[in-house]
């Protein structure tokens, strides 16, 4: 085990500045914006990712002779913690085509929500499943809209195939409180997740 | 290679019909498309504004000609440190048109980045719990 690793930046008194993320995937039309604007301190901004042949060296294009130039919008909010704690939120690209851009996102990210709709719960499969390969923590966020039959969180955890520590969360992405809830569920995950790495169960006798 | 790069010849053209459309935001990169810096660019890469920028002393930086949008950049920054996400929303200008002008800026020590907490760093427990409150006391 290597303990030598050694703080390179210089210490100054940026050195308490902290920005994390939460990624919001799901679906198309799941919510995910609303969400966002549920919590964020700003209004949920748009930024935009132009993708081109000549900028994206994962698209391979040879042998396309078309080149098209399109843009991905990604939504994000901000909720300042405390002076240089920072958490944004992202709302992820919902295509499935976008999926390199999602590595980006998650990237370094704490965790994630998986906002799930159970009229339409196969539109989560894909993010589910991406959380899961990658050992992204992440809570599913059941948005109660009206009109949706709700299903007690353990319907859908067996529908999803959820490991039992996964946090099935009811949720209404409109509401604050509710969306702070999921929000805390997710970083309460991760917390847990990071404690058991650290302690190794012991061997049984 | 295209071997018809009569770049002087016709003021300047320095692509040909197989480039196929340009990426009109790009013009304001001057074609480029890539930053060396662009790994430091996470989407949250907090961009903090060096002293010498807000005081106007931008003297030894003449190598660098400050395009409107780089100024647009600075002036964002003056206020607070701004993710590259956020200035990008800002700016309204796509992200990776963004990474090259704060590259620029970079090259000049007009700003600095100061990266995210690196994933092998992550989760500091103590920051998970101060999230946890944090978003209680919300």
């Amino acid at each position: 085990m290597d303990f030598g690793r050694s703080e390179t930046g210089p210490a100054n008194s940026e050195q308490d500045l902290v920005a994390l993320k939460i990624l919001i995937a799901g679906g198309f039309g799941v919510g995910k914006t609303t969400l966002v604007g549920a919590v964020s301190e700003i209004r949920p901004l748009r930024t935009e990712e132009a993708l081109s042949a000549a900028g994206r060296p994962v698209d391979d294009t040879t042998g396309v002779e078309q080149k098209k130039t399109t843009t991905v919008a990604m939504d994000f909010g901000r909720i300042t913690l405390r002076e240089g704690l920072v958490l944004y939120l992202f709302g992820t690209p919902g295509q499935d085509r976008f999926w390199f851009l999602w590595d980006e996102l998650a990237t370094g990210a704490l965790g994630a929500v998986v906002l799930a709709d159970t009229r339409r719960l196969e539109d989560c499969f894909a993010a589910v499943d991406y959380f899961e390969r990658r050992g992204i923590p992440f809570a599913v966020g059941v948005n109660c809209f009206e009109g949706a039959r709700t299903f007690p969180p353990q319907a859908v955890r067996d529908a999803l195939d959820l490991s039992d520590s996964v946090p099935v969360v009811l949720c209404d992405a409109r509401d604050r409180e509710s969306t702070k809830e999921v929000l805390i569920s997710v970083v309460e995950h991760a917390l847990e997740a990071s404690v058991r790495r650290r302690t190794p169960e012991p061997s049984a006798p | 290679m295209p071997a018809h790069g009569d770049r002087g010849a016709n003021g300047g053209q320095w692509y040909d019909d197989e480039a196929g459309p340009v990426v009109r935001p790009y013009a304001m990169t001057r074609g480029r498309t890539r930053s060396a810096a662009e790994d430091k660019l996470d989407l949250i890469a907090l961009v903090v504004i060096e002293p010498r920028a807000v005081n106007g002393d931008l003297e030894g930086s003449s190598e660098l000609a400050l395009a409107p949008e780089h100024q647009h950049i600075i002036e964002l920054c003056m206020v607070e440190p701004m993710s590259v996400a956020e200035l990008a929303a800002d700016t309204n200008l796509p992200v990776g048109v963004v990474r090259v002008l704060l590259g620029d800026l970079l090259d000049a020590e007009l700003v600095r980045v100061r990266r995210p907490v690196p994933p092998a760093q992550l989760p500091d427990e103590r920051i998970l719990r101060e999230v946890i409150n944090g978003l209680r006391a919300l």
